[in-house]
């Protein structure tokens, strides 16, 4: 018994999200339908765990014939996936609380999530893949949870083929690897890759496979219509969630798999962050619609987040995975209020939110903390974030030029950021949106996101713990 | 120790103001939040003055703890004579803005966290040794202001935020972008935020010269460096009231700290190298400024347009090198954050009776608002630098700082900026005797009242400190004269 227990605790986060899924499978098929709301209770309650599950009794631990491997780091990264589904779930509160689909929902949304924490903990291109398509097509699946919308529909349409293409990429990316190299496993790899023009070819293929999913410009086509498309609780998940896996798993292959590649990596992580941060600024600039801003804020971030890629593995992946930490529950901020805007007013664009602070005070001061903080604004955690970001960016004294460029730019998101600003302290005209009320998971969420804006900037221990977690792995 | 409590204070008492409900005590706790931090600040004075021997201009007090370990990033302050003559600076600034804004209506709670939060970023920026808290605090200071003006402004204030905040952050950028790259080509691969520490090292001189515009440029901006100076008269005149007295008072001193701060301890040789092209731009400053000042039409344009010339004594000060210049370069921020301070406070007391701010529009006011009226007067003439009052011991310390330059070009510059006084002396004289002097007009029904009591403390700290600068500057000399010999003694050892 102590032996299989043994056996089972390094996969106690996943174990914990499949048992889930199958009991709420069961659930829909035979038994009688349980009241939604304590449904919803118990989910976030297992989200919950399933977050603190990853700090407690994790070691390293290498399992199902050497593919999947357990380490500190990515029980940490699991958790802070975990933690952001749970804010999601909580904010969805008003959402759900009426949807038909509730159960199937949570299927969905918990099976992605099991799909990203294998992918996290895969050590072989095969499971890998098998987390990837995983989280990727119960995706699809919720973007169409506006179950009446034509939009939504076209939403999970257009979100399906991209992602299908980039799996194909993608896998004829994993073909060539294994042609380059016999072995699927990364330490294999990582020992038998050498430059050479077939390598070459085969890197560039898996990477764009991977770039598709966080959409770095010019694989960020479909992001727009699928977040103006999908339901704002889906939205928050694809911006979030989806992209922290990806970049979680970029760092696993950039700084370990091909770190014989870096010189070639490098030059092509410069040029795409350099084109997504001036597209996804330029784009943003005249955004009406609030989540179709978002999709072009989030590609802005992500050509930031990469900057930290073009530094040495420690520093680097402690400021991608601290930036992923800060900028879910910035991010969370702003899309938990647009969610609870939605839900009770069907209103999603900018000009709707004028005058905002006159009626809701409290929603304007979390969605100001969260723009401020994606701004990078002190004293939100936003600023450490990007000022580790490009700390660690500019320890190559060749990428200096560029990345000041870069950094200009974030003079340039600011100003769409503020223009939301200016929208939600109109005094001019009457505010459009009545007061809403805020039922008591949402502001349990919102809590969380503002303490976190505030919390994990100032308070260095995040970091500080971050950093010992990556220096332990990289 | 105590040090810490210029931050703590701000810091509870935002706090305080976040948790009362009932808003008719959200003055009263403002206030006494920034009279104590007076205290806190005069502690501070004493207690420095008690450690410090005179000859010795290092950096006193000091608390230093680690905050980010694995990038050496400490929370490390203290203060020298410099920073606690901004300290003061400040304090009075921020005490007498809070009392201008009693009357404020609107969503007070929220207006006088921001002030505090402002006055936060300033105290903090104002201490701080370490490169990153620095620039931390710099920041903090700046976005307060976009929402100050955005809410409580007037005229084109969306605007003004927004070009306001963006030059600012433009500004940090190059700024952050230079102080990283200083962090990792310091020499033995040491990498560290430390000023003090880095005061140690020889950077290497390359490295010098490549930083200093990102630096100087960044903090520059905060100082209305010409050509970077367009958020200043924008931004001034839509702010509110005690928005303007801040950001003129305060804000834009930081740039001038800052540059002082890097001369002396970051990149002294590169200093040396850019110092004409600092007096340059320091002159076309203080000469376009002035000029720019004659032809405006509205009283807080005028005022932030003379802000432009007369912070360019600021650099031409610091780009001079002398410590004489430098000393003066100290007072001259000193009086100029007191006298805009007065000057705005004035203007706003003015527009708040006759809701105009157009010169044209007004005359003989005197006859209805004498102390409001004398206010004006005298920060008018503290500003054409009359003996006796601030601008004059400032102005003239820099004046003579830069003619020890025995170079024609510098002494051309000096010329030029001693010209500008007679220009200035032009728009004040005017200013004053179209608004104040003249026919009076007839008023029917709301004939203008003179200062209530708030506002006769407000004006009367401001003009105190004034005085006190233009009779007995050798009381901040006392302080001051220590940190620029040490100064002195970095950049050309």
């Amino acid at each position: 018994m102590h032996y299989y227990l043994h056996l089972l605790l390094p996969f106690k986060q996943e174990l914990l999200l499949l048992i889930a899924v199958f009991i709420l499978l069961l659930v829909q098929i035979f038994g009688n339908k349980p009241q939604q709301e304590w449904t919803m209770q118990w989910m976030n309650l297992l989200l919950l765990i399933t977050v603190l599950t990853g700090f407690w009794q994790v070691g390293y631990a290498t399992d199902v014939s050497a593919m999947f491997q357990l380490t500190p780091f990515s029980a940490f990264e699991k958790s802070v996936l975990a933690l952001a589904t749970y804010l999601i779930s909580l904010q969805a509160y008003k959402w759900l609380l009426h949807h038909e689909h509730m159960i199937e929902f949570y299927v969905l949304l918990l099976a992605s999530l099991l799909g990203m924490f294998c992918m996290l903990s895969a050590t072989n291109l095969l499971f890998f893949y098998l987390g990837l398509e995983l989280s990727t097509i119960p995706l699809a699946i919720l973007a169409n949870f506006h179950l009446q919308q034509k939009q939504s529909s076209e939403a999970a349409f257009k979100f399906i083929v991209s992602a299908s293409f980039a799996s194909a990429l993608l896998l004829l990316g994993i073909s060539f690897l294994y042609g380059c190299t016999g072995t699927l496993s990364f330490n294999g790899m990582a020992d038998h890759l050498v430059v050479n023009t077939f390598s070459i070819l085969a890197f560039v293929l898996f990477f764009t496979g991977l770039l598709f999913k966080i959409s770095v410009v010019p694989f960020h086509l479909w992001t727009a219509d699928v977040y103006q498309g999908a339901p704002v609780t889906v939205t928050a998940f694809l911006s979030v969630v989806s992209k922290a896996s990806i970049l979680f798993v970029l760092l696993n292959f950039l700084f370990k798999v091909f770190h014989s590649f870096a010189q070639v990596w490098h030059v092509m992580v410069l040029i795409l962050l350099l084109l997504t941060i001036i597209i996804g600024n330029l784009f943003a600039l005249r955004q009406q619609n609030f989540k179709r801003f978002m999709a072009f804020s989030s590609i802005t971030q992500i050509g930031f987040i990469l900057i930290a890629l073009l530094g040495q593995n420690m520093a680097g992946s402690a400021a991608v995975v601290y930036f992923m930490v800060v900028y879910l529950f910035s991010n969370l901020c702003i899309f938990g209020v647009i969610a609870l805007v939605a839900a009770t007013t069907g209103k999603e664009n900018i000009d709707d939110f004028k005058g905002f602070y006159q009626t809701n005070p409290f929603l304007a001061w979390v969605l100001l903390l969260g723009l401020f903080s994606l701004a990078g604004i002190p004293p939100t955690a936003g600023f450490f974030g990007k000022f580790f970001l490009i700390l660690s960016g500019i320890q190559n004294a060749r990428y200096f030029p560029w990345i000041t460029f870069a950094a200009l730019n974030l003079m340039v998101s600011l100003y769409y950021y503020l223009r939301v600003v200016v929208v939600v302290f109109h005094r001019e005209s009457a505010a459009e949106i009545a007061t809403i009320h805020i039922p008591q998971p949402v502001k349990l969420s919102f809590f969380i996101c503002v303490a976190g804006v505030i919390i994990a900037g100032v308070g260095s221990w995040i970091y500080t713990y971050i950093y010992s977690l990556a220096s332990a792995v990289f | 120790m105590i040090v810490n409590f210029l931050l703590i204070v701000p810091l509870l008492t935002i706090l305080v103001l976040l948790l009362i409900q009932n808003t008719q005590y959200t003055k009263p706790i403002a206030l006494a939040g920034s009279v104590i931090q007076l205290m806190v600040v005069i502690g501070v004075l004493l207690q420095y003055l008690a450690v410090s021997s005179f000859n010795n201009g290092a950096m006193l007090l000091q608390t230093d703890v680690v905050w980010f370990s694995p990038l050496h990033i400490h929370y490390h302050v203290g203060v020298d004579g410099i920073s606690i003559v901004m300290l003061l600076l400040t304090a009075l600034i921020v005490i007498a803005a809070i009392l201008v804004s009693w009357k404020e209506a609107l969503l007070q709670k929220e207006f006088f966290i921001l002030l505090t939060l402002l006055a936060f970023g300033a105290y903090g920026f104002f201490i701080a040794i370490d490169l990153f808290l620095m620039f931390f605090f710099l920041e903090i200071a700046v976005v307060p202001k976009f929402l100050l003006i955005l809410i409580w402004g007037s005229g084109k204030k969306a605007y003004s935020a927004t070009k306001l905040v963006l030059m600012l952050i433009g500004a940090s950028a190059l700024l952050f972008m230079g102080i990283a790259c200083l962090y990792y080509n310091e020499p033995d691969g040491l990498q560290t935020f430390n000023m003090l520490q880095i005061a140690q090292m020889q950077l290497p001189y390359a490295v010098q010269i490549t930083l200093f515009p990102f630096m100087f440029i960044g903090f520059g901006v905060f100082t209305a460096l010409f050509p970077f100076h367009t958020w200043v008269p924008d931004g001034h005149s839509a702010a509110p009231t005690a928005g303007s007295m801040f950001l003129a008072g305060i804000s834009m001193k930081l740039g001038g700290y800052g540059l002082l701060r890097l001369v002396m301890f970051l990149v002294p040789a590169a200093a040396q190298f850019y110092a004409p092209y600092i007096i340059l731009l320091a002159a076309i400053g203080i000469l376009y400024g002035a000029f720019a000042t004659m032809v405006q039409k509205d009283l807080k344009y005028m005022n932030a347009y003379s802000s432009i010339s007369h912070c360019g004594f600021v650099l031409l000060g610091i780009g001079m090198l002398t410590p004489v210049a430098l000393t003066g370069a100290v007072l001259q921020m000193v009086s100029h954050g007191l006298m805009t301070a007065l000057f705005f406070a004035a203007i706003g007391m003015i527009y708040s009776r006759t809701h105009t701010r157009i010169i044209k529009e007004m005359s003989g006011l005197l006859v209805y608002m004498p102390f409001i009226g004398g206010l004006f007067i005298l920060a008018g003439l503290a500003s054409l630098g009359l003996p006796g009052l601030s601008g004059f011991t400032a102005e003239m310390t820099v004046l003579v700082g830069s003619w020890q330059q025995p170079v024609t070009a510098y002494r051309v510059a000096t010329i030029v900026a001693a010209a500008s006084i007679v220009i200035t002396a032009v728009y004040v004289l005017r200013a004053i005797g179209t608004v104040l002097m003249g026919k009076s007009k007839e008023y029917h029904d709301d004939t203008p009242t003179d200062a209530r009591w708030y506002e006769k403390w407000a004006g009367s700290i401001l003009f105190i400190g004034i005085l006190v600068v233009g009779i007995t500057p050798f009381l901040l000399l006392k302080l001051i004269s220590p940190a620029i010999l040490y100064i002195q003694q970095t950049i050309f050892k």
